[in-house]
C-alpha cells in the first residue's frame, strides 16, 4: 500500500493501517518520511512508562491499568517492549500473554516490540511507534519497557508519567535511596501487595522520597531538617510529591486509586508547566540520537569496514588508543 | 527492507491445557533469530487473529492437541481471509491425523509438523515461507 494511503488510513484509526506503518518504521529508514507527516497531528496523548524489576508485575499491571482507562472511556495503545538476544537477534515477546482480557475492544491497540540491542529499556523505534499511536487517535498510551536493573532509564524522557514498580522483598534500604531508576518515579507503585514484606517496602520507599525533600524527618524523637532538593529541577511550588501506591495486578486492587493518582500527575503537568518541559525533554532526547545515528552513518561511509577493522585490531593490539583513532576519523571526515 | 527481523505469532488455540510443545517451538524460533510473539493457552481464534492482525506478523505457528482443529483451523482460516491477509504463512504442530493434513492443506494451512519433528525442519521452513516478505 502506497505511504499516502497508509498514513491516511493511520490517522481515521484503521488497525491494519497502523499495525503496517509501525512495522515499516522498525524495519528501516521509513520513520524518516513518515514522521515529518504525522508530527503536527500528535502531541495530544498522554504517554505514562511502565518500568520496574522482571517479574514485578507490569504486564499484569498495564493490563488492569488499560481495562480502567477503557472503562472511563478513554482509548488505548500500548507497547510493550522485550529484550532481543544479544547472540541471535531473535527475541520472544511475551507480554501479551498477560493481556489477553483486553483482546476484542476496538479501543485498545497492542503492539509488542523487540529491543533490537538498543540499551537502556526500550528500543530505538519505540518513539516513532508512540507518535503513529497518538495521531491514530489513542488518548493514552502505556510503553511498557524490558525488565529494567537499576539504570534502564530511558522511558523518563521518553513518558509524560513514569510508573516504577517494585515487588515485596527485593533488597534493603539501601537499594532504595541509590541514584537510578527509583529517581525518575512519578508514581511509585508496589505490587504484589499481599505478599509479605510488602509493608516494609513501602516503608523504606517512603523514607527515601523523604530524605529528598524538604520536611521534618523524626529522628530520634527530635525533627530535623533536610535539604529540598527537586530531582527534577522543578521549582519548588510545582513540585510533584511522588506517591507510593500498593496494588495486586492480578486481582486489580488498588488500581483505581492508582488510576487516580496518574491522571492527577497528567492534570499537574498541564496545570504548571511541566508538560511543557516534558516535551522539551523528550524533543532534546530525540534530536541527540537522530544527531547520534547520523554521525555514526557518515562514519560508515566516510570509513570503508576495512579501514574500521584495521582500526579495531590497531587498537586491540595497543598500535593505536580510541582517542587518537577517533582524531584520526574526524580530521578524514572533515577534509 | 534494511533491518528485518521475521515476526512470527505463536499461540495455542482451544482448550486443551499442554504447551510445552508450543513453548519449545517458540524458542527454536527465537534461537534461529526471529522475534516470537508468544501469547499462550486457551486462544480464541477472534483473539489469534486480532494479534496477528496488530503485530502485522509475517507467519502464524500454531499447536492443537485436542483434536478440534478442523473446526478451529476453519474459523482461522475465514478472519484471516476475512481481514486480508491471506498472504500470511500459517503452520500447525500437535496431534494431526493423516487424512486431515491434505484438507487443512486445502484450507490454505502452509505446514502441518507432527511430534518428534527435528526443530532444524521447522525452523527451516518458517525461514522459507517468510524469506519472501523482506
Amino acid at each position: 500500500m502506497p505511504l499516502n494511503d497508509l498514513i491516511r488510513r493511520t490517522r481515521q484509526g484503521q488497525p491494519r493501517a497502523i499495525a503496517r506503518l509501525i512495522t515499516r518504521i522498525e524495519n528501516g529508514a521509513a520513520a524518516a518520511e513518515i514522521i515529518p507527516r504525522i508530527y503536527a497531528a500528535t502531541g495530544r496523548a498522554h504517554v505514562i512508562g511502565v518500568t520496574g524489576a522482571p517479574g514485578s508485575g507490569k504486564s499484569s499491571l498495564v493490563n488492569e491499568l488499560a481495562k480502567a482507562l477503557r472503562r472511563r472511556d478513554y482509548k488505548v495503545g500500548i507497547v510493550a517492549v522485550d529484550p532481543s538476544s544479544p547472540f541471535t537477534g531473535g527475541a520472544l515477546l511475551g507480554d501479551r500473554v498477560r493481556m489477553q482480557d483486553l483482546s476484542g475492544d476496538k479501543g485498545i491497540f497492542i503492539r509488542s516490540l523487540a529491543s533490537r540491542g538498543n540499551l537502556g529499556g526500550l528500543s530505538e523505534a519505540t518513539a516513532a511507534v508512540v507518535k503513529v499511536l497518538d495521531a491514530a487517535g489513542f488518548d493514552t498510551i502505556l510503553v511498557e519497557t524490558v525488565g529494567a536493573g537499576q539504570a534502564e532509564v530511558s522511558i523518563a524522557s521518553a513518558a509524560h508519567t513514569t510508573l516504577v514498580i517494585e515487588a515485596p522483598g527485593m533488597g534493603d534500604d539501601v537499594q532504595s535511596i541509590k541514584a537510578g531508576i527509583l529517581e525518575i518515579a512519578d508514581v511509585l507503585v508496589v505490587n504484589k501487595a499481599d505478599r509479605p514484606g510488602a509493608a516494609r517496602t513501602v516503608r523504606s520507599l517512603k523514607m527515601m522520597l523523604q530524605l529528598g525533600q524538604a520536611m521534618p524527618v523524626n529522628h530520634h524523637g527530635r525533627s530535623l531538617q533536610t535539604t529540598a532538593v527537586s530531582p527534577n529541577g522543578m521549582e519548588n511550588d510545582n513540585f510533584w510529591q511522588t506517591p507510593v501506591l500498593e496494588t495486586v495486578a492480578i486481582d486489580g486492587t488498588g488500581i483505581e486509586a492508582l488510576l487516580d493518582v496518574v491522571l492527577a500527575h497528567k492534570a499537574h503537568l498541564q496545570a504548571t508547566d511541566g508538560w511543557l518541559k516534558q516535551e522539551k525533554i523528550r524533543s532534546r532526547r530525540e534530536v541527540e540520537q537522530l544527531l547520534h545515528a547520523r554521525f555514526m552513518e557518515q562514519f560508515q561511509t566516510a570509513v570503508s569496514q576495512n579501514d574500521r577493522e584495521q582500526l579495531i585490531t590497531a587498537i586491540a593490539n595497543r598500535e593505536t588508543d580510541p582517542y587518537t583513532a577517533v582524531a584520526a576519523i574526524f580530521a578524514q571526515i572533515n577534509e | 527492507m534494511d533491518n528485518f527481523k521475521p515476526r512470527i505469532l505463536v499461540a495455542k488455540p482451544g482448550l486443551d491445557g499442554h504447551d510445552r510443545g508450543v513453548k519449545v517451538v517458540a524458542r527454536a524460533l527465537r534461537d534461529a533469530g526471529m522475534e516470537v510473539i508468544y501469547t499462550g493457552l486457551r486462544q480464541t481464534p477472534e483473539m489469534i487473529v486480532e494479534a496477528a492482525l496488530q503485530e502485522d506478523v509475517d507467519g502464524i505457528g500454531l499447536s492443537i492437541l485436542s483434536g478440534a482443529h478442523m473446526p478451529l483451523m476453519a474459523r482461522i482460516m475465514e478472519l484471516i481471509a476475512e481481514h486480508g491477509m491471506t498472504d500470511v504463512p500459517i503452520f500447525l504442530g500437535g496431534i494431526i491425523p493423516d487424512e486431515d493434513i491434505s484438507r487443512l492443506n486445502e484450507m490454505g494451512v502452509a505446514g502441518v509438523f507432527g511430534p518428534g519433528t527435528n526443530m532444524d525442519k521447522i525452523t527451516a521452513f518458517v525461514w522459507e515461507q517468510v524469506r519472501t516478505r523482506a
